[in-house]
């Protein structure tokens, strides 16, 4: 085993890359849940955006676009979601395991002729001399854009939540949506937009997987990392910086593991790759229990049927 | 206008209709999709719904794979109906499954091989407790540090599939075939080999045990005053708590439940049909079993036709692959699409409407 291989600086850079997917899923999901609604298929929109994505961006060789395809299949599964809860009243957990479910299936589906291709490739945004300066160069300043985009995601929606009058809105929907309807507000429509922001931004997630991060398709690639996404907004309490945090948080976990693996270290593969599903696990206990009980801050009507009676 | 009105309680006559139209519109939306996808729709949903049982040439080999597929089916599926029914939500049962065939198989394994008659009743007991130990930590986090379950059973799955990769590459891989993955195939050691009860049937231990399960479930769920708590609890949480029931109490008999029902029909699985431990053992029998359990209205008797159907799709869709060159994934979409159909079709069973002229608003 040689640890001095494993260098501070790539590892920090290679964090945030890692950490993007799971920050973009997360955030998307805060607004979801904010808005009173839980949605478990964020999983199935993530692997959806990925095989969307990867698929106009190889067809059209644009990464961008495939950025853009991958929101828009996300807000696709999304709306179907949001058809079966909203309009139809269904069960939410139910039909979110139906969405994942679907989504696994119709991604392998529709990504069969793609496996093995690479994509066009994403170029590094250029910061010119900013790159060069040590140590903080290299971590902060040699990404891609969506790296940027997803932080600019979080604090637009950090703004919006907390300055704007729609934000106030949708909170006060997700607080307790008997009171919002009879205070006139849509409260279906409001869900169905953010039901739709949360799937668009899912669908990103996954594409930034495909594209970027690994960057390929293969059958069932986010592995999870849909429910890692949705343990992380439980994490943060609903509170959009500390999504942040804890996806570099995790972000820096799943690198450090695999450059362990890389290194040598003594403990077989199979088991340091179940760490981050385990340190999720083990955070999830912590923030749940104790004095803190950041669930107490659990938007008051998440997971209840909104039916507007007479 | 078009109104909705929510029953004082649901339908019984749409609780049994939606799931037989949730399939028929299955069909439809499938033929659509195997059309899209360039194969005769009719050719297609004939070969994964009809051919199976009733085709000449592929009904011999199909018929037997009916039970061996529909076995772990219910069994996973009753244990996870009654948590439902509690609102208790183990969507776990996957990993579950892979431990239970773990700890089977380590008894087995470990006892290689030595002949003896008490060899296979162990396994069982190992396999059931293999799951329910599994189950334990979202039950356990669940009512100690309120964690929420659904999330901790689901991240356990990938946790147990890597488990189950060490297990087949390291720990229980076959020490005589060296440089492959997977353990000794227990058919090959008779003390342990869960073999079919009636040659050519596909009847093994696990689809008796299923029917036994799908037994006790309904005595417990109609007779007992455990399954009266659990319907109470699900329904009326409030209410279950006045009468006495004590939350905690039910998560850790739910998960348990299932989490043990789940192991053994991984046990039987590893010790017949599958024959070893290997890195391909999971195929998703743990993830379709809440597709089987919401089919069957979470009851027993629902539940087993619900797990036969599932378990000809699975079969039907191996055969539209081999012969129609269908991708494996066709399949997935197809079990997808018939729980969306079910859920959307459940407004009838919970909603009435009522068409109101417009300007009565």
């Amino acid at each position: 085993m040689d640890l001095s291989s494993i260098n501070p600086v790539v590892l920090a850079a290679a964090l945030m890359v890692a950490a993007t997917p799971i920050l973009l899923a997360a955030i998307g999901e805060l607004i979801v849940e904010k808005a009173g609604v839980l949605n478990l298929g964020v999983e199935g929109m993530m692997i959806v955006g990925a095989v969307l994505g990867f698929i106009v961006a190889v067809q059209s060789g644009n990464p961008y676009l495939g950025m853009v395809g991958a929101a828009v299949g996300g807000a696709g599964l999304g709306l179907l979601f949001a058809l079966l809860t909203q309009v139809l009243l269904a069960n939410q957990v139910a039909s979110g395991l139906a969405l994942t479910l679907f989504g696994l299936g119709f991604s392998a589906l529709l990504g069969q002729g793609f496996v093995g291709i690479s994509p066009p490739r994403t170029p590094k945004l250029n910061f010119g001399p900013l790159s060069e300066i040590p140590v903080l160069g290299p971590v902060l300043f040699s990404h891609d854009f969506m790296v940027y985009v997803s932080l600019a995601i979080v604090a637009a929606v950090w703004y919006f939540l907390r300055y704007t009058r729609a934000g106030m809105i949708l909170r006060a929907v997700g607080e307790n949506h008997d009171a919002a309807h009879a205070l006139g507000y849509r409260v279906r429509r409001i869900r169905v937009l953010a039901i739709m922001f949360g799937g668009a931004c899912a669908g990103m997630g996954g594409a930034y997987l495909s594209l970027i991060r690994v960057p390929q398709w293969t059958e069932g690639m986010t592995a999870g990392a849909g429910w890692i996404a949705l343990a992380l907004v439980v994490f943060a309490s609903w509170r959009p910086w500390r999504v942040v945090l804890g996806a570099y948080l995790f972000g820096g976990i799943v690198v450090l593991q695999l450059n362990l693996q890389a290194a040598g270290f003594r403990i077989p593969v199979e088991y340091l790759s179940m760490s981050p599903y385990l340190i999720t696990i083990l955070v999830l206990v912590l923030i749940s229990s104790g004095k803190a009980r950041g669930s107490l801050n659990a938007p008051g009507s998440l997971n209840r049927s909104f039916h507007a009676s007479g | 206008m078009l109104r909705l009105e929510k029953r004082p309680s649901p339908s019984t006559v749409w609780t049994i209709a939606t799931p037989l139209l949730a399939v028929a519109f299955t069909m439809v939306a499938g033929g659509f999709l195997f059309a899209a996808l360039g194969k005769d729709p009719f050719v297609a949903i004939k070969l994964i719904f009809f051919d199976p049982l009733f085709s000449e040439q592929y009904g011999a080999y199909s018929r037997p794979q009916l039970l061996i597929k529909a076995g772990p089916l219910i069994l996973i599926a009753i244990g996870l109906s009654i948590g439902f029914r509690a609102g208790v939500w183990n969507i776990g049962a996957e990993g579950q499954y892979i431990v239970g065939a773990l700890f089977g198989a380590g008894v087995a394994l470990a006892l290689f091989p030595t002949p003896g008659w008490y060899i296979f009743p162990l396994m069982i007991v190992a396999g059931a407790l293999g799951g329910f130990l599994w189950a334990m930590i979202p039950a356990i986090l669940k009512t100690r540090f309120n964690t929420n379950e659904i999330l901790v059973s689901l991240l356990l799955v990938y946790v147990a599939e890597k488990l189950l990769a060490a297990m087949s590459l390291g720990l229980m891989r076959n020490p005589d075939i060296p440089g492959f993955p997977g353990s000794r195939n227990l058919r090959h050691y008779p003390s342990a080999h869960n073999a079919e009860l009636i040659a050519g049937t596909g009847m093994h231990w696990g689809v008796a045990a299923a029917f036994i399960a799908v037994i006790f479930a309904y005595v417990l769920l109609h007779r007992h005053i455990l399954g009266f708590q659990v319907q109470l609890a699900g329904q009326a949480p409030r209410a279950a708590r006045f009468a006495g029931v004590a939350p905690a109490k039910l998560v850790v008999v739910c998960l348990g439940l299932s989490g043990a029902l789940a192991g053994l029909a991984g046990m039987f699985e590893v010790s017949g049909p599958a024959g070893q431990v290997n890195i391909d053992f999971a195929v998703g029998y743990g993830f379709t079993a809440i597709i089987v359990a919401f089919l069957g209205r979470l009851h027993p008797v629902g539940i087993v036709l619900a797990g036969f159907l599932l378990a000809l799709t699975f079969i039907g869709g191996e055969l539209a692959q081999f012969i129609l060159r269908l991708p494996s994934a066709s399949i997935q979409v197809f079990q997808g699409m018939l729980l969306f159909f079910l859920l959307a079709l459940d407004l009838l069973t919970n909603y009435r409407i009522r068409f109101s002229p417009a300007e009565a608003r």
